[in-house]
C-alpha cells in the first residue's frame, strides 16, 4: 500500500517539476518587462491568450503547419507587446507608478472582451494530442515535457542574450540605472520598445506551449494570470533568477497539495504560502 | 417599473461598495483584495443561513467579525513591513484569489463554481421577511441600499474631515517623512483598511440577499476586484460622489448597449469600457466627475475674472 503511495507521490513531485518549467517560462516575459521598464503588465496573461488564439486560428482554420503557426503567433504577440508599450505605457511613463499598473488593467478588459466578441465563449481545442510518456508505473504528458524543455531553452537563450550581446547589456544597464544610461549614448525609448517586444515574444512562446495542454477561451487569462504575477513577486519583481526558483516552489505546492487534497487546495496553499513569504521577505526570496 | 427600480438598486449598491473601496484607494492604498471582503460577506451569511438556519442578521455579525480578522491578518504585516504600491496591489490580489479558490474548493458546502441560492423564507403571498432579509418587492431593497449608500457618503465625509485623513495623505506622499513627524503609519493605515473592508463586506451581504444568488466569480476573485478598482477610476476617486458616478456609468453603459443591440454583441460594453479606462488614465486621471468639476470651476473662475 505505502509503495503505491510513494510512486504516486513521486509522480506528483515530478509533474510539479514539469509544471514548474512552464510557470518559469510564463513569468519570464513579465519579469523582463518589469526589470527594464518598471511596469507590471496586468494584461500579460491576456497577451498569452491572444497568442493561443493566433496558433489555433492559423493552424485549425487556415491549415498552416503547426510550427509555422507558432512562429507567427510569437511574432504577433511580440508586435502586441510593442504596440502596448508605444500607445498605452509611454503616455503614462512619468505618471504615478500605480497608474501604469492600472492602465494595463484597461487593456486586460479590452482584450478579454474583444476575444469574446470575435471568437465567442466556446472552449476551443487545437486537436493536437501528444502522447503521454510512461516511465515504470508513472506517466507524464509529453506536452509538459516539451514545455519544460522549451522553458529551459527560453531561459538559457534569454540569459545568453542579456549577457553576451550589446543590446542585452544595454537592457541590463538601463534596468540598473535609468538616469545615467542616456548619457552613455543609449536611447531608453528604443530599449524600452525592444524589451516590450521581447517580453511579448516570450508571452507568445508561453502561448505556444499552453495551447498544447489547455483549451482556449476568452477568460483563460484570469486562470493563470494571478499565479504568474505572484511568482514574479515571490521571486522579486524583475529578478529573473528569483522568478525561476519561485516558479518551481509554486509548482510543487500545487502538484503535491493537489495530490493530497484537491487541485484548488493546492493553489490555496501556494497562495497562502505566497502571502506569508511576502511578510518574511518582501523583496522576494532572492531579494537583497 | 421593476426594471428602472432594479437599475437604481444596483447603481446605489455598487456605489456604496465603490465608495468603500475608494476610502483606501484615494489615499494611495490600491487594493485588489476587496473581492475577498465582498465574498466573505456574501458567503458567510448565505452558508450560515442555509446550513444552520442562522438569521442573516446574526450571520452579518459573524461575517463582519470574520472580515475584520482577515483585514487585520493581511493589513497589519503589509503596513508593518512597508508593502506598498505594486506589491500591496499584488498581495491583496492573492487574497481575493485565495477567497475565490476556497469557495470553489469547498464545493460540498458552497456549491462550488456553480454558485448557490439562499433557501427561500417567504410563504406563498408573503411580502417579505425582515428576519430572513428577503423581500418579494423591490421597494424595501431600494430603501435599504439607499440608506447604506448615504451611510457610505457620511463615512467618507467623516474620514475626510478627520486628522486621520491628513495623516494618510502625508503617508501616501512620503511614508518616511510622515513617520518622522510622529504619525503612527501602521495604525493609521490599518484603521482605514478595516473601515473599508467592513463596509465592502456589508455590500457583499446586501448583494447576496438582494440577488438571492451567490457565485464565487461574481462576489470574489480577481475579476470583481478589478471591476471595483476600475469602476472607481472611471467615476473619479478623489471626489465624494465619484465612485457612485462610476457605478452608475458602468451599469448604464452595459445596460444601454444591451438594450440597443440585444445579445448580438455580448462583450461590447466591456470593450468600450476597457478603451475608456485606458484613455481615462492617460488623459483624465481624475475620472468623469473629477474632470467635470474641474471644468466647471474653470468656467466659473473665467466668469469671475471677466466681471471683475
Amino acid at each position: 500500500m505505502s509503495e503505491v503511495f510513494d510512486i504516486f507521490l513521486l509522480e506528483a513531485v515530478l509533474n510539479g517539476l514539469l509544471l514548474g518549467g512552464l510557470l518559469a517560462l510564463l513569468s519570464l516575459g513579465l519579469n523582463l518587462v518589469f526589470g527594464v521598464i518598471d511596469v507590471v503588465w496586468i494584461c500579460y496573461a491576456e497577451l498569452i491568450m491572444c497568442g493561443m488564439y493566433g496558433v489555433y486560428y492559423l493552424h485549425v482554420q487556415y491549415h498552416w503547419p503547426l510550427v509555422l503557426a507558432m512562429l507567427a503567433a510569437i511574432a504577433l504577440v511580440a508586435l502586441l507587446g510593442w504596440v502596448l508599450h508605444q500607445f498605452v505605457i509611454r503616455p503614462v511613463l512619468n505618471a504615478e507608478p500605480i497608474n501604469q499598473l492600472l492602465v494595463t488593467g484597461g487593456v486586460l478588459f479590452f482584450l478579454q472582451a474583444a476575444a469574446t466578441l470575435a471568437f465567442g465563449i466556446e472552449f476551443r481545442n487545437l486537436g493536437v494530442t501528444l502522447p503521454s510518456v510512461r516511465i515504470g508505473e508513472m506517466s507524464f504528458s509529453a506536452a509538459r515535457l516539451v514545455a519544460f524543455g522549451a522553458a529551459l531553452g527560453g531561459v538559457v537563450a534569454l540569459y545568453l542574450f542579456l549577457t553576451r550581446t550589446y543590446l542585452g547589456t544595454a537592457i541590463r544597464a538601463i534596468s540598473q540605472d535609468r538616469a545615467i544610461m542616456p548619457l552613455m549614448g543609449v536611447d531608453p525609448a528604443r530599449i524600452f520598445a525592444l524589451a516590450s517586444a521581447l517580453g511579448g515574444a516570450l508571452a507568445g512562446l508561453a502561448a505556444c506551449l499552453l495551447v498544447l495542454q489547455y483549451d482556449i477561451h476568452p477568460a483563460i487569462g484570469l486562470s493563470f494570470g494571478p499565479i504568474t504575477f505572484l511568482i514574479c513577486v515571490l521571486g522579486g519583481l524583475g529578478n529573473m533568477l528569483g522568478g525561476f526558483v519561485a516558479a518551481f516552489i509554486f509548482a510543487q505546492f500545487i502538484a503535491v497539495g493537489g495530490f493530497f487534497f484537491a487541485v484548488e487546495w493546492g493553489y490555496v496553499i501556494a497562495f497562502i504560502f505566497f502571502i506569508a513569504m511576502m511578510f518574511w521577505r518582501p523583496r522576494g526570496i532572492l531579494g537583497k | 417599473m421593476n426594471y428602472p427600480l432594479h437599475l437604481a438598486i444596483l447603481a446605489l449598491l455598487w456605489g456604496f461598495i465603490y465608495t468603500s473601496w475608494s476610502l483606501m484607494g484615494r489615499l494611495g492604498l490600491v487594493s485588489f483584495g476587496h473581492g475577498a471582503f465582498m465574498g466573505i460577506g456574501a458567503y458567510t451569511v448565505v452558508m450560515l443561513w442555509n446550513h444552520y438556519g442562522l438569521s442573516p442578521w446574526l450571520g452579518a455579525i459573524a461575517a463582519l467579525l470574520f472580515t475584520a480578522v482577515v483585514a487585520i491578518v493581511i493589513g497589519w504585516p503589509c503596513f508593518r513591513f512597508k508593502i506598498v504600491g505594486h506589491y500591496f496591489a499584488l498581495v491583496t490580489l492573492a487574497l481575493s484569489e485565495v477567497t475565490r479558490l476556497i469557495i470553489v474548493a469547498s464545493r460540498d458546502y458552497t456549491g462550488g463554481s456553480l454558485g448557490g441560492t439562499p433557501n427561500g423564507a417567504l410563504q406563498e403571498g408573503a411580502t417579505g421577511s425582515l428576519s430572513a432579509l428577503q423581500f418579494a418587492s423591490k421597494l424595501p431593497w431600494l430603501a435599504i441600499v439607499a440608506a447604506f449608500w448615504l451611510f457610505g457618503l457620511w463615512v467618507w465625509r467623516q474620514v475626510d474631515r478627520s486628522m486621520g485623513r491628513l495623516a494618510l495623505q502625508a503617508i501616501s506622499e512620503e511614508e518616511e517623512a510622515a513617520a518622522s513627524i510622529g504619525i503612527h503609519v501602521t495604525r493609521a493605515k490599518l484603521r482605514i483598511t478595516i473601515i473599508s473592508a467592513l463596509m465592502t463586506c456589508v455590500g457583499g451581504i446586501l448583494y447576496a440577499q438582494y440577488q438571492l444568488y451567490v457565485n464565487p466569480d461574481t462576489v470574489s476573485g480577481i475579476a470583481i476586484s478589478l471591476q471595483m478598482v476600475f469602476g472607481v477610476i472611471a467615476g473619479g476617486m478623489f471626489v465624494m460622489l465619484g465612485p457612485t458616478v462610476g457605478a452608475a456609468f458602468t451599469l448604464l453603459l452595459a445596460e444601454g448597449l444591451r438594450l440597443a443591440f440585444g445579445n448580438r454583441y455580448p462583450a461590447l460594453d466591456t470593450i468600450i469600457y476597457g478603451v475608456m479606462l485606458v484613455l481615462f488614465i492617460i488623459y483624465m486621471p481624475k475620472g468623469i466627475l473629477g474632470a467635470a468639476l474641474d471644468a466647471w470651476k474653470g468656467v466659473r473662475r473665467r466668469k469671475a475674472m471677466l466681471s471683475a
